[in-house]
């Protein structure tokens, strides 16, 4: 099952960079972001995963969706990129994959599985508001006004301007 | 399932996704197909968070915290990129980073 999520999350992720339609581009994205939900269910982190789907598959991909359609042509076809530019960029990803895989690959990981597992909500929802050891209170208030001020901002720059 | 699945892989699916968006955010031209790759970047890294709390401390929460955060972060930032990107378009009619040579007001 990881290997048939890796298969997809690899092969979409490759066509979301290399597509020249835009909007199949936004689509092989959220192919890409949906079966990194299945991956986070394979892990069992049901609310994550559930974030995931929300938050990503259903807010972000439509935004970009939205704003592909407000920008640009349906069957507009993007220019390829030039081979002066698409060598230079495939060399360094290459190189920092190659390079990143076996530093990874020099590692041996333990894996624990003995320990008992409590991923319920109750336990997230409760460490999220606890403001002692484990607790993510103040990350949580900052990232609340984070938002506010992202969602004020957009309006802001978005918004027409009478002149 | 996951069980037998090492740490080692899931490292190598996020790295192999992450200079993917790499190459995407070097060779695409284009301002929102430039930002689908930041967030297959961001992306990889929430696999990495949640694939070494799972498999290396499977009683704690804090990666999947991190990951929380990662999201929506993500999102406030494509939020505001999108409409930075709208206003630029209003501005000179297209999106393409090489025709984006004046920041004057």
């Amino acid at each position: 099952m990881f290997f048939v999520f890796s298969v997809v999350i690899v092969v979409f992720s490759i066509l979301t960079v290399t597509s020249r339609r835009i909007l199949r581009a936004a689509t092989f994205l959220l192919f890409v972001l949906v079966s990194t939900a299945g991956l986070y269910f394979l892990l069992r982190f049901n609310f994550l995963a559930a974030i995931q789907l929300t938050l990503y598959a259903g807010g972000i991909v439509v935004l970009i969706i939205f704003s592909i359609l407000l920008t640009s042509h349906i069957s507009e076809k993007l220019p390829a990129p030039g081979w002066r530019k698409a060598l230079p960029a495939a060399f360094v990803a290459l190189f920092g994959l190659v390079f990143t895989s076996s530093v990874i690959l020099m590692n041996n990981f333990q894996g624990v599985t003995s320990t008992v597992e409590r991923t319920d909500i109750t336990r997230i929802g409760e460490s999220l508001l606890y403001t002692g050891k484990f607790g993510y209170a103040l990350p949580f208030e900052v990232i609340s006004i984070l938002l506010l001020a992202a969602m004020i901002g957009a309006i802001v720059l978005a918004k027409k301007r009478k002149d | 399932m996951f069980e037998g699945v090492p740490l080692n892989w899931f490292l190598i699916l996020s790295t192999t996704m992450f200079f993917i968006g790499v190459y995407g955010f070097l060779v695409r031209k284009n301002l929102i197909t430039m930002l689908m790759s930041i967030e297959l970047i961001l992306n990889s890294v929430c696999i990495n968070f949640v694939a070494f709390n799972k498999i290396l401390y499977p009683g704690h929460l804090e990666g999947m915290f991190f990951t929380m955060f990662i999201i929506a972060v993500a999102a406030a930032e494509a939020s505001v990129a999108i409409a930075i990107i709208i206003n630029i378009y209003r501005r000179l009619a297209n999106i393409d980073v090489e025709e984006m040579n004046e920041m004057k007001y």
